[in-house]
């Protein structure tokens, strides 16, 4: 399996607060790997990281064999990697049509009615919602709008943050599932940040904990989720 | 019983307000300092002034917390209003006849100040409230220094006219492009800053401009401005008495009402060309991606927008049409002096587009006819010097009727006078209900 996404010796700041302290990462193609951690280990930096903010201070990360270290926001986010950001930040006063139009600002809109099919097909929902406001959406329709939206510019990879945030176990899970079959059926890359532990680790093939900034375990999702010490941490409501 | 109770609140609201403007009003109503034989200050009690001001915050008190009862606000009932559809077609029709009724019904030389003072001057206010709107209401970047785009358009006529011999028509696009070059360049340090921070260093760069305006004597000669430029001509013809002019060629007895006519037809002509752009461009690309940097910038950069073209793009256009709304001024005054692009003039402006509704055209062209219009109209009630006396200037309270009109816009309609945003892109109703059915 080649790797879509490879960081490696990622280091990021905050002013003077050191986020990550040298992360190694792979995400192969045709995969969903999970990241989990506690809160402020620096999940979501990672994964803002990827995008160049806050822009890496060392190491390098290379997508599709481009190195994308140093380059703007913007263009990076041109390169089929699509992301549903942490607490959604859908345009509220845009309706569900616009916004996934936005989505598809980067890909033009050459095969925008088939993407929209597709985006419908995953998410019926959206479809009765098509005129409606974002802001009036339910929080679990916002996430399948974060993620429809991101999912308009046709993207090999697809940085997931948080989609279980402030969202109903059921409605979680239902996201859950769409992932996978997005997976499963389209062949979608898939990079996943959640604190969910328990439904990240058994969606994913593979999987990093992130302590203090520090990956320190990996393996197979099915794995972590036996593994003791995660278990204590993540799962069973323990300290680490 | 319940009566009873009823008055004793209201005049207890009645006296807590009293009480507020007393205490607000001891320093700057009570005593007035004037200097005296020797320049010192002396101060001069105006206490029965001080009286009436409290006599009539008590009676206005009363008399609201009396008829609403004192009891517990109502909620705000904000109705979505749509404008019907035959308003705009109507309200141009009566915009491109109003000039040519008035002379006709008042004849060319009292005409002058209705085609003047509340046709063109309105007009240029639309025109600016336009513009400011794609920065504000649009892209929802604040800008607080628009009179310095505005002062760079009514500069770059009155000192080019004269040095090139280009006229009107050539400078009008260049006055433009220069003020949107300087929406570039102010736009340029200010693309990593947001919400108040933007708006202070927008505010620094209008007075920079301004004070750079004042100081420059050699070339824009400081306070005492600039005039004698080229005026406005009919294609080629001017506007003077005698052969030459256009009232011999147009075969008319000569009036000055003409050239007003002429200039008030081409500031509608702009205006509407302005809302043509930013109607089209609202649904183009551009236009929905400044709505949605207004929304959320981090989720446009992760939608792989240019954040930074957006927002200079942004700037620069509000500024062109801020560019042409100069030129015009300077064209209807004659006369161009940094006094006329102060701060005042800036928050006028956004005034404009705060009380229109951010995003709205027609909510902004009807704030500018009330806001411009109004403190016009407070010049002739001359009727109230007989009740206020002699020295009584209706003017001087018009920054007072801008906060009565803000105060009554937050508690009537607290989302701008129109404000409801039409959505881009209109789906046909009858697919998707047919789709959503299915």
């Amino acid at each position: 399996m080649t790797a879509l996404l490879s960081i490696s010796g990622l280091t990021a700041f905050y002013g003077s607060v050191q986020a990550l302290r040298g992360v190694d990462l792979e995400v192969g193609k045709g995969e969903v790997v999970a990241l989990i951690g506690s809160n402020g280990a620096g999940k979501s930096t990672l994964m803002m990281s990827i995008f160049g903010n806050p822009r890496a201070r060392d190491g390098r990360i290379l997508f599709d064999g481009q190195d994308i270290t140093d380059m703007p926001t913007h263009e990076i986010a041109r390169l089929s990697i699509a992301q549903s950001p942490e607490g959604r930040r859908i345009f509220s006063r845009m309706t569900v049509y616009e916004n996934l139009q936005m989505g598809a600002a980067v890909a033009g809109f050459a095969g925008f009615e088939a993407n929209l099919d597709k985006v419908f097909g995953i998410f019926p929902r959206l479809k009765e919602r098509l005129k409606q406001r974002g802001g009036t959406l339910s929080g679990g329709e916002q996430q399948m709008l974060a993620i429809a939206r991101a999912l308009m510019s046709n993207p090999k990879l697809l940085l997931l943050d948080e989609p279980s945030l402030g969202l109903a176990p059921l409605v979680c899970k239902q996201i859950f599932e769409t992932v996978k079959r997005l997976n499963e059926e389209e062949g979608l890359s898939v990079f996943l940040v959640e604190q969910d532990a328990h439904h990240a680790l058994k969606l994913a093939h593979r999987a990093y904990v992130l302590v203090n900034g520090a990956v320190t375990m990996s393996g197979k999702g099915a794995d972590l989720l036996r593994d003791p010490k995660v278990r204590a941490a993540y799962l069973e409501g323990g300290a680490h | 019983m319940a009566r009873l109770e009823k008055i004793s609140s209201a005049l207890r609201e009645a006296a807590l307000a009293t009480l507020i403007v007393a205490g607000l009003g001891f320093p700057i109503i009570a005593y007035r300092a004037e200097p005296d034989f020797n320049n010192a200050l002396a101060l001069l009690g105006r206490w029965p002034l001080f009286f009436q001001f409290c006599l009539a915050a008590f009676a206005l008190r009363f008399a609201l917390a009396f008829w609403r009862g004192g009891a517990a606000k109502a909620p705000i009932r904000e109705r979505l209003w749509r404008s019907p559809r035959w308003l705009g077609p109507a309200a141009l029709i009566a915009l491109v006849v109003y000039p040519l009724a008035v002379v006709g019904l008042l004849g060319p030389q009292a005409a002058l100040k209705w085609v003047d003072t509340y046709g063109v001057q309105i007009l240029i206010y639309v025109l600016l409230g336009w513009g400011l709107n794609i920065t504000v209401g649009l892209a929802g970047l604040l800008d607080l220094g628009y009179a310095a785009f505005y002062a760079v358009g009514a500069y770059a006529y009155a000192l080019l006219a004269p040095a090139t011999g280009l006229g009107f028509w050539a400078l009008l696009p260049v006055c433009g492009l220069l003020a949107a070059f300087w929406g570039f360049c102010i736009g340029f340090p200010i693309l990593r800053l947001r919400g108040d921070y933007l708006a202070i260093v927008t505010l620094a760069f209008a007075e920079i401009v301004r004070i750079v305006l004042t100081n420059w004597d050699v070339v824009t000669h400081g306070e005492a401005g600039l005039f004698g430029f080229p005026g406005l001509n009919f294609f080629g013809l001017p506007f003077i008495p005698g052969p030459r002019g256009f009232a011999a060629h147009a075969g008319l007895p000569f009036a000055g009402v003409h050239k007003l006519i002429f200039l008030y037809y081409l500031v509608l002509i702009l205006a509407l060309a302005a809302n043509l752009v930013s109607l089209r461009l609202r649904r183009l690309p551009l236009g929905r991606a400044w709505e949605a940097l207004r929304e959320d910038e981090i989720a446009c950069r992760a939608l792989g927008l240019d954040t930074a073209n957006i927002k200079l793009t942004a700037f620069a256009l509000g500024a062109f049409f801020a560019g042409v709304a100069g030129c015009l001024f300077a064209l209807r005054q004659g006369f161009v002096s940094p006094s006329a692009f102060t701060f005042s003039e800036s928050a006028l402006i956004l005034a404009i587009v705060v009380l229109g509704g951010g995003g709205s055209q027609l909510g902004v062209a009807v704030a500018a006819v009330f806001l411009v219009g109004a403190s016009e109209a407070l010049r002739e009630i001359t009727f109230l010097k007989s009740v206020f006396g002699e020295g009584f200037d209706p003017a001087q309270y018009r920054m007072l009727l801008v906060g009565l009109a803000m105060v009554a816009m937050m508690n009537l309609r607290p989302r701008g006078l129109v404000s409801t945003r039409e959505p881009t892109i209109k789906l046909p109703a009858g697919k998707i209900a047919a789709e959503t059915a299915s």
